[in-house]
C-alpha cells in the first residue's frame, strides 16, 4: 500500500494535496453554525450536476417536446420523479444555502483584507449561479419558463442603441423559441456548470492560501506553537469533516422533507402555472421570477423607467462586488462592532427579504412606493459604509478567539 | 445574536398580514389518494364524461391498472373503448384544430389539471358544480368559477342544471356590478345534490392522482429516508462529539 503511495507521489502530490488541503489545513477551531453553508453549498453542486446528468438522459431540449419529456420523466423513468424532485428542490437549496453563506461573510467581515479576492470569486460564483438557475428554469418548458424568460431577455431591449438587437442575439428569434430552448440547454448543462466548477476551485484555492477567518474575525495565524502550528487551529481532516457530515445529516432531513412531502413548497420552488406547457399565445396574468431572483426584480420594478431599472437592478448586485473595500471598519466580526453595523445589516436584511416579498406580488401603486422605500435603504446600506463603517465605535477584538 | 434574530422577526411581522389575499371562493375538498373505490370511480367518470373531449396524453392505461388495483381485463372491459392497447398514453381521436371550431378553444389536456392551479383540487370541486343555465351561450350553460367557458355541462344528466341568482350591488359613485349570491334548483337531473357532490368528489380525486401519479409512492418513500437519515444524523453527530473530545 505505501509502496503504490509512494509510486504515485512521486508521479502526483497526492499526500502533498492530501496535507495541505484536508491534514494539515488548520481551521479556527470556533467555527459556529454559520460555517456549515460552504461545506452544503459544495454538497448541492454536486447534487445538481448528478441528478442534471441523469435527468439529461431523458429530457429533449425540443420546443415540441421538451414539457412532455418532462412528464415522461416524472411518470415512466424509474425512480424519475425522484431524480427531477432532486433538482428541482436543489435549485432553491442552493440559493438559500448560498445566502446563508454570503450573509455569513458579511457579519464576521470574511470580505475583508486578505480576503477579498475570495469574496469576489464568490460573487461570481453567485453571478454564474444565478444565469444558471434562469437558463434552467426554461427548460421545462412551461407556461412560467416560457413567459419569465420572455421577460427577462426583452430587458436587454431596453438598453439604448443596440438593446433589440441584443435581446435578439440572446434569443436567437424574435420571441423566445426553440432556438432559445437550444443555446439555453447548451448554456445549462456545459457551459455554466463548467464556469460554475472551475470558479468553487480558485474559490477555496483563494481561501486555503490565506486561511479561513471566524466568528471573532481573529488571525489564528498570528499565535503559532513550537512547530508553527496556530494555537487555536485544527486540522480541517477530521475535525471539521465529520462535523460537517452531522451537518449534512441536518441539511439532507430537511431536502428530504421538501422533496418527499412538499415538492412544490406551496408554489415557491415549482410553480402551478409550469404545469401548463408553454403557450406563446397565451401570457399569464401574473408572471414572476422565482423567489431568489425577487429581491432584484423588485428593485426592476421599482424604478419608473425601464432603462434605469435594469441598470439599478444590476448596481444592486455590482454593489455586493465592492463590500471588500467599502467596508472601512477596524474589526472584521459583528461581536465587536458597534451599534450602527449592527442596525445597518438588519435593516439591510429587511429590506432583502422585503423586496423579495414585494417581487412577488402583482404591482400596486402602495406596494411600489414600499418596494422603492426599501431599494433605497438596500442601496444606503452600501453607499454610505464607507462612512458609517468608519465612525462606528468598536470594541476590543481579543488576541485569541472565544469560544 | 439573539437580538438581532429577534428584531428581525419583528420587522418581517408586516408580511404576514399582507400575504392574506381575498379572491374567489372555493368549496373545499377532502381528498383521500388511499381511496382507491373512489379512485376506480373517478377513472370511470373520468372516461365516460372526460376523455371524449380532453386527453390526458402523459397517462398510461397501464398505470392507472396498477395504481387502482385493477387488472388488465378490468381497464380493457370498463376504461378502454377507443381501440387502444394497454400499454397507451390516454390520448384522443379529435384534433384540436376541429375542437376550436366546435368549443371555440380547444379542451386542455388534463394530465396535470389539478396541480397548474392554486388549490386546483378545490378549484376543480367547485367548478364541476357550478355550471347554470344561461341561454345566451353558445352551450346554453355559463359557469360562476370560470366565465363564460366553452365546455357545456357534460355531467348535466346527473346534477341536472340549476340556475344561478346574482346581486347587483350599487357602489357610492353608482356604479353597478354583479355578484354571484347562491344557486337554485332548475332542471332536476338524477342524482341528488348530496350524490352528485359525491361524484365530483371522486372524479377530482382521481384527477389529484393522476397530476401526480407517484404521490403515495413518494411520501412512503419519504418516511424510510427521513427514519435513516434520523438515525444517520445521530451517528454522524456522536462521531463529531467523540472527535471533538479533545479540542478544548
Amino acid at each position: 500500500m505505501s509502496s503504490l503511495l509512494n509510486w504515485i507521489d512521486e508521479r502526483f502530490p497526492l499526500t502533498k494535496v492530501w496535507k495541505e488541503h484536508l491534514a494539515e489545513y488548520y481551521a479556527p477551531k470556533n467555527f459556529n453554525f454559520w460555517y456549515f453553508f460552504g461545506s452544503l453549498a459544495l454538497l448541492v453542486l454536486v447534487n445538481q450536476i448528478l441528478t442534471g446528468i441523469w435527468l439529461t438522459m431523458n429530457y429533449k431540449p425540443d420546443a415540441d417536446l421538451a414539457f412532455s419529456s418532462v412528464e415522461y420523466i416524472m411518470r415512466d423513468v424509474n425512480w424519475g420523479w425522484l431524480i427531477r424532485y432532486m433538482h428541482s428542490t436543489g435549485a432553491s437549496a442552493f440559493f438559500i444555502v448560498v445566502y446563508m453563506h454570503m450573509f455569513r461573510g458579511l457579519i464576521y467581515g470574511s470580505h475583508q483584507k486578505p480576503r477579498e479576492l475570495i469574496w469576489i470569486f464568490g460573487m461570481l460564483i453567485y453571478l454564474a449561479l444565478m444565469a444558471e438557475a434562469f437558463m434552467g428554469y426554461l427548460l421545462p418548458w412551461g407556461q412560467m419558463s416560457y413567459w419569465g424568460a420572455q421577460v427577462i431577455i426583452s430587458l436587454f431591449g431596453a438598453i439604448p442603441v443596440v438593446g433589440d438587437d441584443l435581446a435578439l442575439w440572446i434569443r436567437g428569434d424574435f420571441v423566445v423559441s426553440d432556438a432559445t430552448l437550444n443555446r439555453f440547454f447548451a448554456f445549462h448543462v456545459i457551459a455554466l456548470p463548467l464556469v460554475l466548477v472551475m470558479l468553487v476551485f480558485v474559490h477555496i484555492v483563494a481561501l486555503h492560501k490565506v486561511g479561513s477567518n471566524n466568528p471573532d474575525g481573529v488571525d489564528i495565524k498570528k499565535k503559532k506553537d513550537a512547530n508553527g502550528i496556530p494555537l487555536d487551529g485544527i486540522p480541517f481532516h477530521p475535525y471539521y469533516t465529520v462535523k460537517d457530515i452531522a451537518g449534512v445529516g441536518v441539511f439532507l432531513i430537511l431536502f428530504s422533507l421538501v422533496i418527499f412531502f412538499l415538492p412544490e413548497f406551496g408554489g415557491w420552488f415549482l410553480e402551478p402555472d409550469n404545469f401548463s406547457p408553454a403557450d406563446p399565445l397565451k401570457t399569464p396574468p401574473h408572471i414572476v421570477p422565482l423567489w431568489y431572483f425577487t429581491p432584484f426584480y423588485a428593485i426592476l420594478r421599482a424604478v419608473p423607467d425601464k432603462f434605469l431599472g435594469v441598470v439599478f437592478m444590476f448596481a444592486a448586485i455590482a454593489a455586493l462586488f465592492l463590500l471588500p473595500w467599502l467596508d472601512r471598519s477596524g474589526v472584521r466580526s459583528i461581536r465587536y462592532k458597534g451599534p450602527i453595523f449592527k442596525i445597518a445589516v438588519a435593516i439591510f436584511v429587511v429590506s432583502f427579504v422585503m423586496l423579495g416579498y414585494f417581487g412577488t406580488q402583482p404591482p400596486s401603486p402602495l406596494y411600489t412606493i414600499f418596494a422603492r422605500f426599501f431599494a433605497a435603504l438596500y442601496f444606503l446600506f452600501f453607499l454610505l459604509m464607507p462612512w458609517y463603517s468608519k465612525m462606528d465605535k468598536t470594541k476590543p477584538v481579543p488576541e485569541r478567539v472565544t469560544k | 445574536m439573539k437580538k438581532l434574530i429577534t428584531t428581525l422577526l419583528m420587522l418581517l411581522a408586516p408580511l404576514g398580514v399582507m400575504a392574506s389575499e381575498g379572491g374567489l371562493h372555493l368549496d373545499h375538498v377532502d381528498i383521500d389518494l388511499k381511496d382507491q373505490e373512489a379512485l376506480q370511480r373517478g377513472a370511470k367518470y373520468f372516461v365516460n364524461y372526460c376523455l371524449g373531449c380532453h386527453s390526458a396524453q402523459y397517462m398510461r392505461y397501464e398505470r392507472v391498472a396498477t395504481d387502482l388495483g385493477l387488472t388488465e381485463k378490468e381497464v380493457m372491459d370498463n376504461l378502454l373503448f377507443t381501440g387502444d392497447k394497454i400499454g397507451d398514453k390516454m390520448t384522443i381521436a379529435a384534433r384540436p384544430a376541429d375542437q376550436e371550431g366546435w368549443f371555440g378553444t380547444a379542451p386542455p389536456d388534463l394530465s396535470l389539471v389539478a396541480r397548474n392551479r392554486k388549490q386546483g383540487a378545490d378549484w376543480l370541486y367547485t367548478y364541476m358544480r357550478s355550471f347554470y343555465q344561461d341561454p345566451s351561450r353558445p352551450m346554453g350553460v355559463n359557469n360562476t368559477v370560470f366565465k363564460d367557458v366553452g365546455m357545456p355541462h357534460v355531467m348535466w344528466e346527473l346534477q341536472g342544471v340549476q340556475k344561478a341568482v346574482f346581486k347587483t350591488d350599487v357602489d357610492a359613485e353608482g356604479n353597478k356590478s354583479e355578484h354571484f349570491e347562491r344557486f337554485e334548483p332548475g332542471i332536476p337531473g338524477r342524482l341528488s345534490p348530496k350524490e352528485y357532490d359525491q361524484v365530483v368528489h371522486d372524479l377530482v380525486t382521481y384527477l389529484v392522482y393522476m397530476a401526480e401519479p407517484v404521490k403515495l409512492e413518494r411520501q412512503s418513500l419519504g418516511v424510510k429516508v427521513i427514519i435513516f437519515l434520523l438515525v444517520f444524523t445521530v451517528i454522524a453527530y456522536l462521531l463529531k462529539k467523540e472527535y471533538w473530545r479533545d479540542v478544548h
